[in-house]
């Protein structure tokens, strides 16, 4: 006689259930006969570095790393598409040369922009925020 | 060696018929003085040679007390390596707080112990055991790793005659026993207050 396939189905999810509740029902015991638990503001405290935190961590804080982002996208990204471009130039359908250069014409208007906030100075110069 | 609950010729008698007996009590303090985690953080230079008793050359994995863990919350052990400022003691206070049970104190050198050398000077705390219950003290400026091995096997001795049950049990088992100490707060001029007197007795200062 052959087992019912589905059992061992039903002893494997038997196994899975009692590896986690086993030692949590342990651990209920020990400390319902051994070891009385002792809470307090500090031990339940949320943050853990002996520094007691401020405030709220809602809080709004200004997006300017987004600057950085479309830099990042003009010179690096860029770059990583312009390079199969440039090898596989010859052998490309206008189709494809035109939809690359959508894309660098994207690109080449967020440069634009990011030349007129200012974020291309270099140094003391005021950097677009 | 613990005080054994099974009488030692028994033991010794079954042993040698390939039985192996326990209680809960040895196993339990065998398993703990054995994972001792120490809560990573150093305060000055003893921390240093705290490095070096966990690097390879010293390499306190031997004794099971390699996991260095950066949460208090994982922490067995506290040892308080360097010299505690009145600036750093509440952070310190705090942390042991938020260690769970059982937890012990190694207090190591002697700022730890008492200021040390910078005990004349106005930001030094006279000793973490002001605020803070001290298993083992180890002299030294610093100590060296060995005497840290030292003190980490002390603490080992300690943790393996804790008992589990009876009027003497560990105190981290009775249920009167706090957990949590209060924390010192920046007074005008010093830690307010600047002792915990529940904690800290010193000896009365006899004046022949």
């Amino acid at each position: 006689m052959t087992p019912n396939p589905y059992l061992f189905i039903v002893i494997f999810a038997g196994v899975a259930l009692m590896f986690p509740l086993l030692p949590l029902a342990l651990a209920w015991c020990w400390r319902r006969f051994f070891q009385p638990p002792k809470p307090g503001p500090d031990k339940n405290a949320i943050y853990e570095c002996g520094v007691e935190s401020i405030g709220d961590a809602q809080i709004q804080f200004r997006s300017q790393y987004y600057l950085y982002a479309i830099i990042f996208l003009i010179f690096d990204v860029e770059a990583i598409f312009l390079v199969p471009f440039a090898v596989a130039f010859s052998g490309l359908p206008v189709g494809a040369f035109i939809a690359v250069l959508v894309f660098l014409l994207l690109l080449i208007e967020g440069l634009i922009w990011a030349w007129g906030k200012g974020c291309l100075n270099w140094g003391s110069g005021r950097t677009g925020t | 060696m613990s005080e054994s609950q099974i009488d030692e010729g028994l033991r010794a008698e079954l042993q040698r018929q390939g039985v192996w007996v326990t209680s809960m009590q040895e196993l339990y303090n065998w398993g703990r003085k054995n994972s001792i985690w120490p809560l990573q953080f150093g305060l000055a230079c003893c921390a240093i040679e705290m490095i070096a008793t966990a690097a390879s050359r010293y390499d306190i994995a031997r004794f099971g007390g390699e996991v260095f863990r950066p949460s208090p919350r994982q922490a067995d052990l506290m040892i308080v390596a360097g010299t505690v400022t009145k600036k750093m003691a509440p952070q310190i206070v705090r942390l042991y707080n938020q260690m769970p049970d059982p937890k012990y104190v190694i207090s190591m050198g002697a700022c730890a112990i008492s200021g040390g050398p910078f005990k004349q000077g106005y930001n030094v705390l006279k000793g973490i055991d002001r605020y803070i219950p001290v298993d083992v003290y180890i002299p030294g400026c610093p100590p060296r790793p060995e005497a840290l091995l030292h003190a980490f096997m002390e603490l080992q001795r300690k943790i393996d005659s804790q008992k589990l049950s009876g009027r003497e049990k560990a105190d981290f088992l009775k249920k009167e026993q706090p957990s949590e100490f209060p924390v010192p707060e920046f007074g005008e001029h010093d830690l307010n207050p600047p002792a915990n007197k529940d904690v800290y007795q010193p000896p009365e200062l006899e004046r022949v």
